[in-house]
């Protein structure tokens, strides 16, 4: 099939098949599926540029799914989800003006490939860390299938830590069982991961997923929940942004969003069978997936 | 609970082929009767076509969350 807006032929059970996954993905950990999506899409000659705006407006479509089935499961802050969709789009917005920057010196493909390396493999190496630490602990052992909500980090006392930071003003969210943390220190974490949504594509859920859980002392199944529900908001933020540049295909976003929306339901269901260091434990595998194909076309010079 | 379990699959399967037809059917309609218009859109009102495009994938979500949902419900009930 071709896509005249980026110029591509793609078959469009490729697409269905690749946003089935990115589905699963994200109803189960709360995350885009960037990290998959974007190489996926480079990997049928689709340029970079292109493969950023339009994974974004795929995900609008699969996070709007997600998260009105996380909502139903009560996994949804809807406050703290409102409050880091203010600093994920200040963030998103540094991030493409990023992009614009280097597409002007015609330098983007290397330079978003090896940021993307970096990140993805520092994610993946510190949730292994985290995530078997807390495992091997007694609370960790503890945790059954029987609550699968019931969480516990081995990076705990850090966010206790950053809990205490007393920054004015200080917002409360009962929903997460958060008496009180600073309002700026939401608004970094938000920051940070919306310039990476930004710059990366994507919403950034393989940033502020962990962020909320290691950062904010979310537990991970609300995470996920109120990730997806940002992520609604700052990826159709960054979705008009990218459009408004001409980096976006919305036909294939819309072909994608077929095959995520069945994957999207069936991985919100498999979350109430895990205990959160258990789904932490199984993120780890996805940015390394990315690295692999990021490093694949770096080392080949295939376009990818 | 496997009688239960076993009804569930089997209405998801039957889902997932009716999804498939109408997801085809889609492709072959709408999509390939959209496409110029973008591509057109996309050339000349790069803002227009930026709320176009976010109209679209949220439509297409509201719409196919809640065929989704009623076909499910529907053949579950059809196997109860």
């Amino acid at each position: 099939m071709f896509f005249p807006i980026s110029h591509s032929y793609i078959s469009p059970l490729y697409l269905v098949v690749v946003g089935f996954l990115i589905g699963i993905l994200g109803g189960f950990f709360g995350v885009g599926g960037s990290f998959i999506a974007g190489p996926a899409l480079r990997l049928m000659g689709v340029d970079w540029n292109y493969a950023v705006g339009t994974d974004l407006a795929h995900i609008v479509g699969k996070s709007i799914v997600a998260a009105r089935q996380h909502r139903t499961l009560g996994n949804v802050d809807l406050k703290l989800g409102l409050i880091m969709a203010i600093g994920t789009i200040g963030g998103a917005e540094g991030g493409a003006q990023a992009i614009q920057a280097l597409k002007r010196a015609g330098n983007v493909n290397t330079v978003v490939s090896w940021v993307a390396i970096v990140v993805y493999f520092s994610i993946s190496i510190f949730m292994l860390w985290e995530s078997q630490k807390t495992l091997r602990s007694r609370k960790g052992r503890s945790l059954n299938a029987a609550e699968p909500k019931a969480d516990h980090s081995a990076f705990g006392p850090v966010t206790e830590r950053i809990q205490r930071i007393r920054v004015w003003p200080m917002v409360s969210l009962p929903t997460s069982g958060i008496q009180e943390i600073s309002l700026w220190i939401i608004l970094l974490v938000a920051l940070v991961g919306g310039f990476f949504s930004g710059f990366l594509g994507g919403g950034a859920g393989y940033i502020r997923m962990p962020s909320m859980v290691y950062v904010l002392g979310i537990p991970t199944h609300l995470a996920v929940g109120t990730d997806l529900f940002e992520i609604i908001i700052s990826a159709s933020y960054g979705t008009f942004t990218h459009a408004i540049k001409g980096n976006v295909d919305i036909l294939i976003a819309l072909v994608m969003h077929t095959g995520a929306v069945i994957g999207a339901q069936i991985g919100v269901v498999a979350t109430q069978y895990f205990a959160g260091p258990k789904i932490r434990l199984a993120f780890v595998p996805l940015p390394l997936i990315g690295v692999a194909i990021v490093l694949y076309t770096l080392l080949t010079g295939h376009k990818l | 609970m496997k009688k239960e379990s076993e009804k569930s699959l089997r209405a998801f399967a039957a889902e997932l082929a009716i999804y498939a037809v109408l997801v085809t059917a889609y492709f072959f309609l709408v999509l390939h009767l959209l496409g110029n218009w973008l591509y057109r859109l996309d050339l000349q009102h790069r803002i227009l076509y930026a709320v176009v495009a976010l109209l679209l994938i949220a439509g297409q979500a509201v719409v196919l969350d809640a065929l989704t949902t009623l076909l499910f419900r529907l053949l579950r009930r059809r196997w109860r």
